[in-house]
Order: structure tokens, then sequence, then C-alpha cells
């Protein structure tokens, strides 16, 4: 298929048919992933802090350092969540918290190392703004920072905080947090110093078709230059418990459109993600015919979302149903997306 | 594509074969066969997708068959086992958070209510509240009521009309096929007492819904002879008035089952076979809000509506709402494209809703 232009995109994402686009996005998965398998990763989300100075509107979990729900993870429990993930069979810890104005690069780099001495796991960790937030802290630049860090012991970097690039939409939303260009900025660098990245995209707050598009476009033209994303994963704003609690979630319907555009325009991007976690299994499963090849995480813990209400929850045994129940070949794989066992 | 054949008689409005829709179940392409419903669909009733102000009421959960597969029902004495009064039932439409123009009314098999019971209820009911559309009892409550009270089933049903029974609900058809109903629930009425039952409703004049209850042990055929006899009443009374597929919720200690891409192609395949059915619904109480709206796509052009407080479903551990305001129906039917209108118990239109419904709640909305 000819690379989408982003007015051909928007005239997509905006006016086809939604089960014209979801069967397009099918065709591009399939291509991409002709042999039927659907991945997902054991693995557990950890955060280390909640304590955040961004305070973005949507965000139902942070808490300012005097709240008395304020807490910076201690090493034993971290230990033992460690220890409980690799013991389910999982790989590694999604490890991410906020801005807190007490935790600089010296703690960053004792908490990898303490990690990696006693633990084989992989660390997917931080985001953009927290790795700028530490660069600042430290008078370092971004590539110093990631340096830093990825000698000490991490080992990727999701791809949260990117919201939606735009800057008039994080202006509202996010005021605090790091700009579009420096989101692309760090994944950059990262990438060029060999760390692997994933990107994300929140919709369904206040963002207009044009700036989904723009986003799609932001990533594709990174990838094109790096190669250094794995996997995109567009999840939608749950708006409960939040500063902006009176709007509505974004529908399934709007999700899956978003889902499908995702596939069809980032045709560098190997991996598109469902996200079961905001949508519920039964929506994830349809999601894999509509351009998703991935459900992510088994989710062995999950503080950030569910702060925001949501109340799914399923193990191993459930994302390997839905699976196989749409037709496919279940397997657990790495951060690499390298396929570790079948089911 | 396999689907030509199937693609061409539904474009040119020819009625699908037991073969064909079998063919639409071993498809894989999911996306055409939504399609073709959704085209379909749209024949039938345009952009239009229904829903109606309603609440739901299970006057007991006593009951006398305990199926396998129901969370629901108690024995009489049992822990957890009720029975609301009269009283209790008024009080609960006089509750409603929105003036509601339809109470559903359907409930366990209680070994001593008698036909007077029932008919005591209904009379009450529209007496306090005359405006109130009652769809009551699926057939196998009616037919309990018959052997109660040692009465004819159309005796039974013209005393329920005359009382103010305005329609029948779909329920208790599950799967018509006697083998599957052996095994999936023995004690309950077989698949042609349910369609003989149905067939004198549409004979006195009362319009019914139909039922399948699917997902449980049942084989695709099954599913295709249940709709194929459904679809040969309708073409003898035309009585019915919306095809509901229930998805099985397994019991909380049962096993597992999700809701996801086979309960959308149920949809759909039930729009194109089902092609004197004028109403498709997709019930949110058991699909969930996301799937259902997804399922507005597939053919379906009919919510359910309000709902407010639902125990039969719920009792299985569904962890969903109970209630979706106007609002929020609103909202899920026109983000999925389509026209949302408030209709009456016999699906006439009450009001259709052009004016978009804000993402922001409780602003700029509909009054």
């Amino acid at each position: 298929m000819k690379r989408l232009d982003k007015q051909e995109a928007l005239e997509l994402f905006t006016e086809a048919p939604l089960l014209e686009l979801g069967r397009m996005a099918d065709e591009v998965r399939r291509e991409f992933h002709p042999e039927g398998v659907v991945t997902f990763v054991v693995d557990r989300n950890i955060n280390y802090t909640n304590v955040c100075i961004n305070r973005c509107l949507f965000c139902a979990y942070y808490r300012d350092r005097d709240d008395p729900e304020a807490f910076i993870l201690d090493r034993e429990s971290l230990s033992q969540k460690i220890r409980e993930t690799l013991e389910l069979g999982g790989t590694q810890i999604l490890l991410q918290g906020g801005l807190h104005p007490d935790l600089g690069l010296q703690y960053y780099r004792d908490l990898f190392r303490f990690i990696k001495s006693r633990f084989g796991i992989h660390i997917h960790g931080l985001s953009p703004p927290e790795v700028v937030y530490i660069a600042r802290k430290e008078g370092l630049t971004v590539r110093e920072t990631l340096l830093a860090l990825k000698e000490a012991g991490l080992d990727s970097i999701p791809g949260g905080g990117a919201e939606i690039l735009s800057d008039r939409v994080r202006k509202v939303l996010s005021p605090r947090k790091i700009g579009s260009s420096e989101w692309l900025e760090v994944m950059e660098e990262a990438h060029r110093i060999g760390m692997k990245t994933t990107a994300t995209m929140m919709f369904g707050s206040i963002e207009t078709p044009e700036e989904i598009i723009g986003h799609l476009e932001a990533i594709r033209e990174l990838q094109d230059r790096t190669g250094g994303f794995t996997a995109f994963i567009p999840w939608s704003f749950q708006p409960k418990n939040t500063a902006l609690s009176h709007l509505r979630p974004a529908t399934a319907t709007e999700y899956l459109r978003v889902l499908a555009i995702s596939r069809l325009y980032l045709d560098n991007i190997r991996n598109i993600q469902a996200s079961w976690v905001t949508q519920g299994l039964g929506i994830a499963q349809v999601a894999l015919r509509f351009g998703a090849n991935d459900l992510g995480s088994t989710m062995i813990e999950e503080n950030v979302v569910r702060a925001a209400g949501v109340t799914y929850r399923a193990h191993l045994q459930d994302l390997i149903q839905i699976i196989r129940d749409a037709g496919y070949r279940a397997a657990q794989r790495n951060t690499f997306y390298e396929i570790l066992r079948y089911f | 594509m396999a689907l030509q054949k199937v693609q061409e008689k539904v474009l040119s409005g020819k009625r699908l074969t037991e073969e064909e829709a079998l063919l639409l179940y071993d498809s894989d392409e999911i996306h055409q066969i939504g399609i073709l419903a959704d085209h379909m669909k749209g024949r039938i009733s345009g952009e239009y997708v229904y829903f109606i102000l309603n609440r739901h009421i299970n006057p007991t959960n006593i009951c006398v068959n305990r199926c396998g597969f129901c969370a629901f029902s108690r024995s009489p004495g049992e822990e957890g086992a009720y029975e609301l009064t009269t009283e209790q039932i008024l009080q609960k439409i006089q509750e409603a958070r929105e003036p509601i123009r339809e109470v559903h009314i359907v409930g366990g098999l209680h070994p001593f209510w008698t036909l007077e019971h029932y008919t005591g209820m209904l009379s009450t009911i529209k007496e306090h509240f005359p405006h109130i559309r009652i769809k009551a009892f699926t057939a196998v409550e009616v037919d309990h009521i018959s052997r109660v009270s040692g009465l004819e089933v159309g005796d039974v049903l013209r005393a329920l009309k005359d009382a103010g029974l305005d329609l029948m609900p779909g329920g208790g058809a599950e799967i018509i096929d006697p083998e599957v109903r052996r095994a999936l629930c023995p004690e309950k009425i077989s698949g042609q007492r349910w369609l003989q039952i149905h067939r004198t409703a549409h004979r006195l004049g009362i319009k019914t819904n139909a039922t399948m209850l699917y997902g449980h042990i049942e084989s695709h055929i099954h599913r295709i002879r249940h709709l194929a006899a459904l679809r040969r009443l309708q073409d003898e009374t035309g009585g019915f008035q919306a095809f509901i597929p229930l998805r099985y919720h397994p019991t909380k200690d049962g096993s597992r089952s999700y809701p996801g891409i086979e309960d959308l192609k149920t949809i759909a395949i039930s729009r194109l076979f089902l092609d004197n059915f004028p109403h498709i619904k997709a019930y949110w109480v058991m699909l969930g809000e996301k799937l259902s709206q997804v399922a507005l796509l597939f053919g379906a052009d009919d919510l359910e509506g309000t709902v407010i407080e639902e125990r039969i479903t719920h009792s299985t551990g569904s962890q969903g709402p109970e209630y979706l305001s106007r609002e929020d129906l609103l909202y899920l039917i026109q983000k999925a494209g389509k026209v949302p209108v408030e209709r009456d118990s016999f699906y006439n239109p009450i009001r259709v809703y052009h004016e978009e419904v804000g993402q922001t709640r409780g602003v700029g909305t509909v009054h």
C-alpha cells in the first residue's frame, strides 16, 4: 500500500465508514504479521512515586509532595514486586512515576543499579517528561542524562507523556509538562544511543482530528529517521476522578477508528497495541481485527489507570482466550517483541 | 470471495438459506459481514437507532426451574430469595429517575402465584400508571401460570391482556433445538411450546420479542436452526417486533466466556437472516456499552433503553452499569454515526434527535 499523506489520512479518519477503515487496517496488520500471532508481555507496572509537580488535568494519580497519600516506593516493596513478577513468568517491569522535586539523577542511577544487581529483569522505565525533568535538575543535556541512566541499567523507555503532540492541546491540559518537540527530542536521543522506545497517544479529550493526524505524522517522521520505535499505543483519556471528569470518555467506535488510522498511517512501525485496560477485553478482541497485533501487558499491577476508575482486570488466561477466540495464536513476547513462548 | 453469493442476495433483497447463514458463521470476513448487515439495517430502518425510556422489574427470583445457567433464581426459603409486593413494584415505577414509557417485568416461576396474582399486578400498575406500557412475562412464565392455574395458555394470555398486558418479552427461547435444550435446561418448556405460546400471543394481537441464548453448548447449526424457526413463525404471524441475541454469561463459579467478535457476528447474521424481523436489539446490559455501540454498525437498530435496575444478568457478577441515562444513550448512538430515536413500545418514534449531544455532560444537551 502506498504511504498515506496527512490529507488522505484526515479524510479517511473523518469520513470513511468505520468497518471499511477497519478492513483496510486489518489487511495492513496481516501484511505485517502474516503468521497470525497476537502477542503480549508479562510485566508489572511499578510506580516508584505518585508525587508529581506537573499536575496534568487528565491525571487522577498524582499527589503533591505533602499530601498524606504521597509516597516513594521503598526498596523492600520494590524487591517484593519484582520477585513476584519473575515468579509469574514476567520479563520486564514498567517503572514509572511522577516528577518528584526531591529525586535527582543519583536516585535513579542507584535505583536501576539496585534492581540490576539483584534481578535479571528488563527495565522499561521513565518517560520523556521524567527524563527532561532529571536533565534540567542536574543541568545536563538530554543525551548526557540518557547515557547516565542507560549505564546504570535503564533498558528501554515507554512512550508515555506524548498525550497529543500538539502544543495547543498541551497548553490547556498539561501546561507544565514538556512540549511536543521535547518529547520527540528525548525519543530521538534515546534511539540514537541505541535504546528502543514505544510511542503512545492519549486521545478523546479536547483534540481535533487534525491534531490526531499531526501526532501520527510526528511519530512517523521520527521513525523514518531512527527506526527506534517498537510499537505504537493509542489509548483513550479516562476522565473519571480527574479535573476533566465532566467530559464523556471516547466511545468504542471512536477508539476503533483511531486504532485503525494509526495502523494505516504508521507504515514504519511494526506493532500496534490494543489497550484492554481502557477498552475492556471485548473491544480489545475486536481491535485485533482493526489493526492491533498486540495486547500490551498482562498488568500484574497497574496503579495509574486504576486511580481513574477503570475496573477491568484480566489475567494471562483471559488474554490467551480472547486471542484464540479471535482465531490467532497467542504468544508471550519480550520488550523487543521477540516471541518467548506460544500458548 | 466466499461471501460473493450471499452479498448478491443481500443486495438484491433475497432471503438467505440456512446453508448461506452457516457460511457467514464460517467466514472470518467480519468487516464485510458487518457492512452487509448494516446495509440491510439501512433498508429497514435507515440511519435510525431506537431506544426507550423504560425500567426493568424482576418481581421474584423464586423459581421452580433452577436452570443450570442461571445465577438469579432461588428456591423458596433459600437465602436471598425475594418476592416484591405490588406496592413495592409501584414504588419502583414511581422512583424512576426519568419519566418512563414502558415497564419490563420478568421473574422466576413462583410455585404459588396464580393467574389472579399476575392480573392483579397488571391492573394495579395500569390503574396507577395508565400511560405506561407493560411488557411482561416470558413464554416460560405464561406456561407456568397456565399450569399453576389449570388454564389453557390462550385463556391465560387473554386474561393477562384484559388486565393490562401490552406486549411480551422474548425470553426463555434459549436454543430451540431439543437436544441442546435437554442438556441446557431440561426443566424448561420445550422449544416447540415456546413457539406455540408466541403464536397464540400473536393471534390474540399481543406483539412479542424473540431471544436466543448462545455461547454455551450449542453449535452454529443450532443457532441457525433457531433463527429459522423464528423466521417461519414470523412469516406465519408477523407478531415479532425485535430479535435479541443474548450472549451466555457464565455463572459466578462457572467457566469464563467473553463478549467480542462472535457477538458482533451473531448480531449481523441475525440481521441478515431474519429478513422479516423489523428490529434487532443490541442488549447493552449483556454486551456492555462499548460492544453494543459497535453492534450498531453490525446491523442492530435498537439499544434497549434506560433499564434502571436489572438483576438477572447482574446476578452473574456482571460489572457493567445498571442504568444508562437518555443522554448516555444519545451519545453512544450519535458517536456511532447513527440517528437516535426515542420510541414507544411499538416502535413509533416519539422523538428523532438530530441535534448533537456534546462531550461535556449536562452542558448544551438536549432537553
